[in-house]
């Protein structure tokens, strides 16, 4: 739907933004994150056509902003920064505006009756927007942007400015519109581009220096994997088990948090996932599994570690973690063919071919499926 | 660019500012008007040419507001990046100042069929004259309106405005001071002068040259407008 490339932008000699590419599919949402000055705005002006880039190129549902404007315009919704507002007219008259000007087709006064309900200013539509409050405006705003039920709606942040009753309103609000719409939605406010973005771009100095989804991100980012267990049971049993799980590198004891409950810190090979084997050993123990979490770095310690001076050992960190995925999965593959194992029986090695089984058999991790795997051996062997 | 215009208009008498210049040029042209009928002459091309001073006060509060206002309060956003041409935009407010300033000069309509009651007037020049001032005012809008667009204060654009219609109004005695060896330049800015050739109009002469250095200089002006918008964007 949105596909950009390359773009770069001069303000006489800063480079306000530096190469950045990247699109959005039809009805995704994606957040446009960074501190101030990160270059968001500019970016979200040269989308919309309102200034140009210095070269680079961007093209709204297959038309070009610079060739085709008028096609392409037609297709975005935008609600820039500061809301654009005529303060001389009411609500109803400035919508009645925008309607004209984007030239909409749909029945008037019932387009415009139904945009004012869905972003819940139907009661003021006779005032001046003078005499609206920041919220009412901002929203008066984003019904500006709705007006025309554009393809592509580009949203600079636009919970600014209202209580957090219409925050989540808004947030609400773009969530249903992503159905329909294609959004992209610039924040500083971490917890709203997690609440409501499917992508995160992230962007500092101009340039753009992750783009992924957040778990992605989160992922990829944490160097180590940590998790926090609290299990009812004997405590050196327990941990005997956990200690003989693998892939697991260091078992802590944190203390009896609760009567007959005791936690440990895990840190596990970070290739490895082991939430799955630690689980099913305790379970078959008999012992309760009271709370399992992970220590993950949060969203605002990525973006924190993105944008400020950690960035570049950030970004060496992602670049690596792409790395170690690729060799994993290439490394993956051809083992995964089939599997040697010892036939108890016979005493010789024989091949299972595991092609069609769970992946999990090679990690040595479902041991009941291994287990299955050889009985079933067995039993082939039996009738030849 | 209709969209443009109905809001541009209907902005005028939203906030006193259409209400304001109507009153100014009804006072005046109407204090000329009175000037002959208590002469008793039936000469209405009197009015015409006042009319020219008041006009180059007037014209510059009239159309300050009109590009300067949209920079300074981010409205333009929306206009450009709306399926609207930049041709459309600066058509849309331009048409909307003429209007008001053609609802302004109708008043003389009003004063030629008041003078007809006495005697009867000589239509051809009445309508010379109208149609005159009409064009004279829409290129002295034309001009103003790129001032507006270069500006994001409605101050500066009115001062800015009003300082030019002062040059063009004096533009052949700027002329005169030159000396002998650069007539030539003085030659050219004569040409220029928006009041000699309004009075050819005002003196019943209806001369294709006058009406296409008018029309030619709205052209112009528009012209220089739209590229100092799309300019806006490049840098």
């Amino acid at each position: 739907m949105i596909e950009v490339k390359n773009l770069t932008k001069y303000y006489g000699d800063k480079h306000a933004v530096d190469g950045i590419s990247f699109s959005v599919k039809q009805g995704e949402i994606l957040g446009f994150l960074g501190p101030n000055g990160a270059g968001k705005s500019t970016t979200m002006n040269i989308l919309t056509g309102y200034i140009s880039s210095t070269s680079g190129e961007v093209k709204i549902g297959g038309y070009d902003i610079l060739e085709n404007p008028i096609e392409a315009k037609q297709k975005i919704g935008y609600l820039p920064e500061l809301p654009p507002l005529y303060m001389d007219m009411t609500v109803q008259g400035y919508l009645g505006f925008v309607y004209d000007l984007k030239k909409c087709k749909i029945p008037k006064k019932q387009h415009i009756d139904d945009v004012c309900r869905r972003v819940r200013i139907d009661h003021v539509q006779k005032r001046l927007i003078k005499n609206l409050s920041k919220g009412y405006r901002q929203r008066v705003g984003m019904a500006q942007a709705l007006i025309g039920n554009p393809e592509v709606l580009i949203l600079d942040e636009p919970t600014v400015g209202l209580d957090p009753k219409q925050i989540i309103e808004i947030r609400d609000l773009i969530k249903v519109l992503g159905e329909r719409h294609t959004v992209i939605l610039s924040s500083h406010i971490l917890s709203e581009v997690q609440a409501v973005c499917d992508r995160l771009v992230i962007i500092n100095g101009g340039k753009i220096v992750a783009d992924d989804t957040a778990e992605n991100l989160t992922r990829k980012l944490s160097k180590d994997f940590r998790y926090i267990i609290r299990i009812e049971g004997p405590q050196e049993d327990i941990r005997k088990v956990l200690s003989s799980i693998p892939g697991m590198k260091e078992v802590l004891y944190n203390g009896e948090k609760e009567p007959g409950a005791h936690e440990f810190s895990l840190e596990s090979d970070p290739t490895l996932d082991i939430r799955r084997e630690v689980f099913h050993r305790i379970v078959s123990r008999n012992w309760t599994i009271l709370s399992f979490r992970s220590t993950e770095m949060t969203l605002e310690d990525i973006f924190l570690q993105l944008t400020t001076g950690d960035a570049s050992a950030a970004e060496t960190t992602l670049a690596h973690a792409q790395e170690e995925e690729d060799a994993a999965a290439a490394a993956e593959e051809p083992e995964a063919e089939s599997i040697k194992i010892v036939n108890p029986d016979t005493g010789l090695e024989e091949e299972i071919d595991v092609k069609d089984g769970a992946p999990e058999i090679v990690e040595g991790f479902d041991t009941k499926a291994v287990e299955d795997s050889i009985n079933a051996t067995k039993e082939n062997g039996g009738e030849e | 660019m209709l969209a443009i215009f109905k809001r541009e208009f209907a902005s005028y008498f939203s906030n006193p500012m259409g209400y304001v210049f109507l009153a100014v040029f009804y006072f005046f042209s109407g204090m000329y008007f009175s000037m002959i009928l208590k002469y008793n002459s039936t000469d209405i091309t009197i009015v015409f040419s006042y009319l020219f001073e008041v006009l180059m006060f007037i014209i510059p509060l009239l159309c300050m507001r009109l590009m300067s206002e949209e920079k300074k309060q981010k409205t333009d956003q929306l206009l450009m990046t709306s399926p609207v041409s930049i041709t459309g935009l600066v058509m849309g407010k331009f048409l909307a100042a003429l209007a008001i300033y053609g609802m302004a000069l109708a008043v003389t309509v009003v004063y030629a069929v008041i003078l007809s009651f006495f005697a009867s007037p000589e239509w051809a020049v009445v309508v010379g004259n109208i149609f005159g001032s009409l064009i004279m005012g829409a290129a002295m809008i034309a001009i103003c309106l790129l001032i507006s667009a270069c500006t994001e204060s409605q101050i500066i654009a009115a001062i800015g405005g009003l300082a030019t219609m002062l040059f063009l109004w004096m533009i052949e005695n700027v002329a005169s001071l030159l000396p002998d060896s650069l007539a030539w330049l003085g030659n050219a800015l004569s040409q220029l002068s928006f009041s000699s050739r309004y009075d050819n109009f005002c003196s019943g002469i209806l001369n294709i040259s006058d009406i296409l250095f008018y029309i030619s200089a709205i052209v112009v002006f528009l012209f220089f407008n739209v590229r100092v918008i799309e300019k806006r964007r490049w840098s």
